[in-house]
């Protein structure tokens, strides 16, 4: 058992009581500080040092960095305020992409959680042969670019593809339509939740779960009240990374699912065919919309996390 | 026993039961997809825009000696003729290096506008360049350099068994149009709108009903054909063309397609010299021939 130092008397104090052990912060936070995801959530963060001027030279090489992850962010939603029009045309096409957006997203990050939370359990707690294998090919479409996803997916799924083919001659077509835009999402967003998973269960001690098994419960049961609520923080932030790549699908989409307003196109399609077709300046309305999203949606969940934290 | 730990208890049944009404709510907002866009408001009265066509230039201009590298941005339906051009004058001119940004018209402008830098720009359509003009991208007079039809493609495997273009209001096809800014899908909104004329009524509602995918770009709506992923789609002839034996090509009845124009002009930030011999070569004779060889036709 490795606990550092600056909790391992209250580590200690709680393994005397070992129920309890689960839940009180001691725990917590020692996850939460190993937890990649835990950004600020950090137990430090209390007692970090204030900037110093030593720190200059550290601010002179990242700021390049700084400012180009910012700068186009900032230009983007300026160029929105200033020259951003809204067209009725364009404010429907926003409306039905917006709508559509939120339904594939969230029905794929459903069907992500449903079917990926117990994969990530087993990668996590069990060793089975090709489990490496599985675990590499989990993580693939992370580092794919999307137009392999989308011939991938052609291939497969497509109207002559491997497995699409038999829909076919059932009379089902996958391609243009919904259907085709969530397993796309689903194919893309579906590592993101799997690995944050299984990296967040793999953390919950074995002890606290033999300790729960020694006193009765049910392997169940063992789940619902040790496993899962020690690694539900690291769960939902998978649930939000997924969720945010689904929504932000765009290559696989446009190669295998088509193109259509209120059916396939998404909002990041919506953006591509308002700049494609030249209406840059409700391409830009559309990019600031989902940005103005994506920035409550991270804020909001990093605001909810400190909360629950305290 | 209490329960302090984070996401648990009370909390975590509050933040399911939130995820649940949000899901609720997506899935039952949206609603039927809308219909297929950018047909031209009564049918009938399009005409294809008035482009003047021009001889072609006895020879083609030198290259400058100095060489230097040639940026040209065209429709991505030039995209074998332009390559190849592009392969002969490298060949003849050494020092000229020629690089190609095929794309749609429409996006080519935008890119332009936004400030990408290119020494020449070839459209689809005229309106493209007007748009080009306006934005004050391209200078001098436009010339417009070959021309193309429309034609109707189906897969090799013709699944919905396509004959022709009457057939495409059949229900259950599943049509592929560029989209209404692009170029290409003007000149096919404008086409089939000349079809419905003398077509039962309903056939083009029918029709718009089955499109099931706007492109980008023209040769997205090829891919999708060649793929079998669509039953029909609506392309240049020069697309149908180097498709080879991928796709089968059904011209429209006589009448029925726009005539295409490409025009061509220089870039106003680009190499005036550099530029200026590239147009001259593509409407030179040599030019000419390489265009004719892959499907377009005489301007």
């Amino acid at each position: 058992m490795s606990i550092s130092a600056y909790d391992a008397g209250q580590a200690r104090a709680e393994f005397s009581t070992p129920i309890d052990a689960a839940q009180p912060h001691g725990i917590a936070d020692w996850r939460v500080r190993v937890d990649p995801t835990g950004g600020d959530r950090t137990p430090q963060a209390g007692k970090r040092p204030r900037l110093q001027w030593s720190d200059l030279v550290l601010w002179l090489l990242p700021l390049p960095l700084v400012l180009l992850l910012v700068l186009p962010l900032v230009a983007l939603g300026w160029r929105a305020l200033t020259d951003g029009a809204l067209t009725g045309e364009g404010s429907a096409a926003l409306r039905e992409a917006m709508a559509l957006t939120l339904k594939t997203s969230l029905l794929s990050t459903a069907l992500i959680v449903v079917t990926g939370l117990p994969l990530a359990y087993l990668l996590a707690r069990r060793e089975f042969t090709g489990r490496r294998a599985l675990d590499v090919v989990v993580d693939l479409p992370i580092v794919l670019p999307p137009s392999v996803a989308g011939i991938a997916l052609l291939l497969a799924f497509g109207r002559n593809g491997v497995i699409g083919r038999w829909f076919a001659e059932a009379g089902l077509t996958i391609g243009f339509t919904t259907a085709a835009v969530v397993l796309a999402q689903c194919f893309v967003s579906a590592p993101f939740f799997v690995r944050a998973s299984a990296a967040s269960l793999q953390r919950v001690q074995q002890d606290l779960e033999d300790v729960a098994a020694d006193l009765g419960a049910s392997p169940w049961a063992r789940f619902r009240t040790v496993t899962l609520p020690i690694a539900l923080p690291g769960i939902l932030a998978g649930v939000v990374l997924a969720w945010a790549r689904a929504v932000g699908e765009f290559g696989a989409t446009i190669m295998f699912a088509g193109n259509f307003p209120g059916v396939t196109r998404t909002m990041p399609l919506a953006i591509y065919s308002a700049y494609g077709g030249g209406d840059i300046a409700t391409a830009v309305i559309l990019a600031a919309a989902l940005l103005a999203a994506a920035g409550l949606t991270l804020g909001g969940v990093r605001w909810a996390a400190g909360r629950e934290q305290r | 026993m209490t329960r302090r730990g984070p996401f648990n208890g009370k909390r975590s049944g509050t933040l399911v039961l939130i995820a649940l009404v949000v899901l609720a709510i997506a899935l039952l907002s949206g609603g039927a997809g809308a219909e297929s866009t950018g047909w031209p408001e009564a049918c009938g009265n399009a005409s294809p825009e008035s482009a003047t066509p021009r001889a072609h230039e006895a020879a083609a201009v030198p290259f400058p000696t100095e060489g230097g590298d040639l940026t040209v941005f065209a429709a991505s339906s030039l995209t074998d003729a332009f390559e190849e051009i592009g392969d002969a004058i490298e060949a003849d001119n050494p020092e000229v290096s020629v690089t190609f940004n095929f794309a749609g018209s429409q996006t080519l402008v935008t890119q332009l506008a936004e400030g990408a830098t290119a020494d020449v720009l070839a459209t689809a359509d005229a309106a493209s360049m007007a748009m080009a003009a306006d934005a004050q991208v391209v200078t001098g007079e436009p010339q417009v350099f070959a021309g193309n039809v429309v034609v109707l493609v189906v897969p090799a495997t013709n699944p919905a068994d396509i004959t022709r273009v009457a057939d495409l209001s059949r229900p259950g096809v599943k049509l592929v149009l560029a989209g209404p800014s692009v170029p290409a899908g003007r000149y096919a909104r404008e086409a089939m709108c000349v079809v419905s004329m003398t077509a039962p009524l309903g056939w083009l509602e029918g029709l718009k009903g089955n499109v099931v995918s706007e492109e980008e770009d023209v040769r997205d709506v090829l891919a999708k054909v060649q793929l079998g992923e669509a039953d029909a789609g609506l392309v240049y002839a020069t697309d149908a063309q180097s498709a080879g034996d991928a796709v089968i090509a059904i011209s429209l009845p006589d009448g029925a397609g726009p005539m295409v124009h490409y025009p061509i002009a220089a870039a106003t930030d680009g190499d005036v010299a550099l530029a200026a011999a590239f147009i001259r070569y593509v409407r030179s004779d040599e030019g000419a021939a390489i265009l004719r060889a892959h499907g377009f036709l005489a301007p």
